[in-house]
């Protein structure tokens, strides 16, 4: 029987990639493990090897072809023997165990001019020109704009340099500045950590990266006892300019020990600074910010966010400044509040909420510390609610403190409890379902509005 | 006290003799001073004395030149005094006052100096290790030829993080050098119940890093071993790792009654080994100095560690609203 073989979903987020190279043609048998194709996703070009034997009946998707969805049917293969139209075909299962989430495309940019809140200082002059540019490449945009800058910039981290980044974040950078200045470490994040502290008191301003910032906890001691207490303790001599930078927060499908947001863990320490991006513009913005800043600055990225598309302004050099919250949205009824990928939920929420009647301001806080609360208590001053959303754990979240801080501040504006949405108060399952569960979503969002206009 | 067992000729000048008498003696009489200010309730905290230890720092300070940079443990205040940092401000930092190196907010175990070249002063055992490569790594970035002292004990080698270290100092030639200072005990823990080897310098050559054992009693020694150690990582050849063997005479804090060992093996020490002992001796012997040129030294470093006291009694404790500077540069 004919089945077919689907474009496989190659990393935990694929949703889609570039069929580049077929290395097998109509009419060649395969086995299983031959390579058939080179598929390139949006962090690598990977080797697709065929799982069952046969004929290769048909291509159906040529080489070069972009953009192809995850399990989009790519090729025929027939038995030996089989001709082509035979049987009706049957889907071939797919290299990786399930597709990866499909439903996270359609979001409105938080820069689109309808959004854009008019009382605010825009981001950028009116009049600029505009350029679509993923998360990934904004970033990695801001690292080569500060490095051409800057000498005494560099990159450090596991994969930066040869790989050229396990998220490609760091695409270019080893041809453009050499090994002197974009090192590949090896696997020992208390160390690497330890040492770019050193050189940050040497003089240099070294960019960590980790991998994910999963493995960040394994440096620690280094970050907070090291990095962010010598200003202090040195009574101002001598402190730590350096970015620490990476994926935070949940994948999809990596279980427990790869999926947790530390937005609140690292928002509690005095010393350092905490920046959180959504959009293209502000990643580059705030990375280019925080790589001059004189602080060590962590660094918060998402992976769901690396490979998607906002428009950037084309300056030549755009920064965004650190503690200035943005109205994404303005809104009457109520106002939320959120940050990173929470922004996803919150800005969806709102277009919903917007088809029943209900107008949400909604505020992206950017960088955790500092922290723009008179942006939000004057927004909640006018709304008279709040929402906080957030993908982290419940207890000591970050919707938490701004809960309190509102509640001190503004306590008889509000005429609704406060209501903080966060991640389940469990570690990440690794079943579809239950990881679905665990997370935020825009309903919980668009429910928890609900209940504080008492609709 | 006499150490007259490992008194030998020495080439060594009467000026430099001389002067590591100076920076030991200032040392030992400094700690004994804080020692006392300490029991008066005006040094709180942690506060680890360096007695018994003087001829490390002080050998090896010898060996460094200027723009080497120097960094360690809690155990810091050797370290500063031999660097040339001021007495007064690291005594005043010790009482916490504003007159202190870190303004008084770092304490005994928290002190850095720009000026100097000193990197701290570390809480964490064994976490300046990878600090102290990573300022190599700036030097050698920078191309500028200097080294990097990195202490630690031998507790400190047995944390994760300084064979993490040995193995990127040793990939990318890293101009460290790290001094192990063995004084036997790790807090109350003696070397022999918490490390298989008895030998840390050894633990290096998994990663191709040449070390050696060090007599730390003897600042000539320590002197010799430091210029070898020096001229290595100097010509480029990457780290380099001296296990100094010394011993505190001090309990590991001043809450330490050290009842891990016998008072019969302090003393022992104290009385054939000790460091200051052994440059007095040899200063006498090869009539480098009288017996009333000597006391003339002791006279002045009395009086120097005196008005660093009467300094750190004197400053003023911190304004109020130090609590809220020097989080933010």
């Amino acid at each position: 029987m004919a089945t077919e073989i689907l474009m496989p979903a190659l990393s935990p987020t694929m949703e889609e990639g570039t069929l580049a190279k077929w290395l097998v043609k109509e009419g060649d048998t395969v086995k299983s493990g031959d390579v058939m194709a080179e598929i390139e996703t949006d962090k690598a070009t990977m080797e697709f090897e065929a799982v069952d034997e046969g004929v290769i009946g048909k291509i159906l998707i040529a080489e070069g072809t972009e953009a192809v969805k995850v399990n989009t049917a790519i090729a025929i293969l027939l038995e030996d023997g089989e001709a082509l139209d035979a049987t009706p075909v049957a889907a071939a299962p797919s290299v990786a165990a399930s597709p990866a989430p499909a439903a996270r495309a359609t979001v409105s940019s938080p820069e689109s001019p309808v959004a854009a809140a008019a009382e605010q200082t825009p981001d950028w002059p009116e009049g600029t020109e505009l350029v679509q540019t993923t998360v990934r490449v904004a970033l990695r945009d801001a690292m080569a704009e500060e490095m051409r800058a800057d000498e005494n910039v560099f990159l450090m981290g596991e994969e930066v340099a040869e790989y050229e980044g396990a998220y490609k974040i760091s695409q270019g950078l080893l041809d453009e500045f050499g090994a002197k200045r974009v090192i590949d470490t090896p696997i020992t994040e208390h160390g690497f950590t330890g040492i770019a502290v050193g050189a940050a008191f040497g003089g240099l301003k070294p960019i960590v990266e980790f991998m994910t910032f999963n493995f960040a906890m394994q440096a620690m001691d280094q970050i907070i006892n090291s990095a962010a207490k010598t200003l202090y303790m040195s009574g101002g001599q001598m402190g730590a300019p350096m970015v620490f930078r990476g994926a935070n927060g949940a994948a999809s499908r990596v279980g427990a020990q790869h999926s947790q947001c530390f937005a609140a863990w690292y928002m509690q320490i005095p010393g350092l600074k905490v920046v959180t991006p959504y959009s293209a513009s502000d990643a580059k913005g705030l990375l280019k910010s925080a790589i001059r800043d004189p602080n060590p600055v962590i660094f918060l990225e998402n992976e769901m966010l690396y490979g998607r598309a906002f428009d950037v302004p084309k300056l030549d050099d755009f920064t965004v400044p650190f503690g200035k919250a943005k109205i994404c949205r303005t809104g009457t009824d109520v106002t939320i509040v959120s940050f990173s990928i929470g922004m996803q939920y919150a800005l969806e929420a709102a277009d919903k909420l917007a088809e029943d009647g209900i107008s949400a301001e909604v505020i992206d806080l950017r960088t955790l510390r500092p922290m723009d609360l008179p942006t939000v208590i004057k927004s909640v001053m006018k709304t008279n609610r709040l929402v906080t959303v957030e993908e982290g754990w419940p207890q000591g979240s970050v919707g938490s403190y701004i809960a309190s801080e509102v509640m001190q501040q503004a306590f008889d504006y509000l005429d609704a409890p406060i209501i903080t949405c966060t991640g389940k108060d469990v570690p990440m399952p690794y079943a579809a379902n239950l990881e679905k569960l665990a997370l935020i979503t825009t309903d919980e969002v668009i429910a928890a509005v609900k209940q504080v206009t008492y609709r | 006290m006499a150490a007259r067992k490992s008194v030998k000729k020495t080439n060594v000048s009467a000026e430099e003799l001389t002067e590591h008498y100076r920076s030991m003696l200032l040392i030992r009489r400094f700690e004994e001073k804080a020692g006392q200010l300490y029991g008066m309730g005006l040094i709180g905290g942690f506060c680890h004395l360096y007695i018994g230890q003087e001829a490390v720092v002080v050998g090896l300070e010898a060996a460094a030149e200027e723009g080497d940079k120097r960094l360690t443990s809690y155990r810091d205040h050797g370290h500063m005094l031999a660097c040339g940092m001021d007495a007064g401000g690291v005594m005043a930092e010790l009482t916490g006052r504003t007159g202190g190196l870190s303004k008084g907010k770092g304490g005994s175990m928290h002190m850095f100096s720009k000026e100097k070249n000193f990197y701290g002063g570390h809480g964490i055992v064994g976490a300046q290790v990878p600090i102290g490569a990573g300022l190599a790594f700036a030097d050698k970035y920078n191309g500028n030829g200097r080294v990097s002292f990195t202490y630690f004990g031998d507790g400190a080698s047995n944390q994760g993080q300084v064979y993490e270290t040995f193995n990127m100092a040793a990939l990318w030639q890293l101009p460290v050098i790290f001094v192990i200072e063995n004084n036997q005990y790790a807090m109350g823990t003696s070397q022999q119940r918490s490390s298989v080897t008895p030998d840390i310098y050894t633990r290096g050559e998994a990663f191709g890093i040449p070390g050696e054992a060090v007599d730390g009693m003897s600042v000539l020694a320590v002197k010799e071993a430091g210029d070898r150690a020096v001229a290595h990582c100097r010509s480029g050849k990457g780290p380099y790792i001296l296990e100094v063997k010394t011993y505190r005479y001090r309990g590991h804090s001043m809450s330490d009654p050290a009842k891990y060992r016998t008072r019969e093996e302090v003393q022992k020490m104290r009385e054939e080994r000790d460091p200051i002992e052994q440059v007095r001796t040899l200063l006498l012997d090869h009539k480098y100095a009288t017996e009333d040129d000597l006391k003339a030294i002791d006279k002045e470093i009395k009086a120097v560690v005196n008005e660093a006291a009467d300094y750190a009694r004197n400053s003023p404790e911190p304004a109020l609203e130090e609590l809220w500077t020097d989080i933010y540069a």
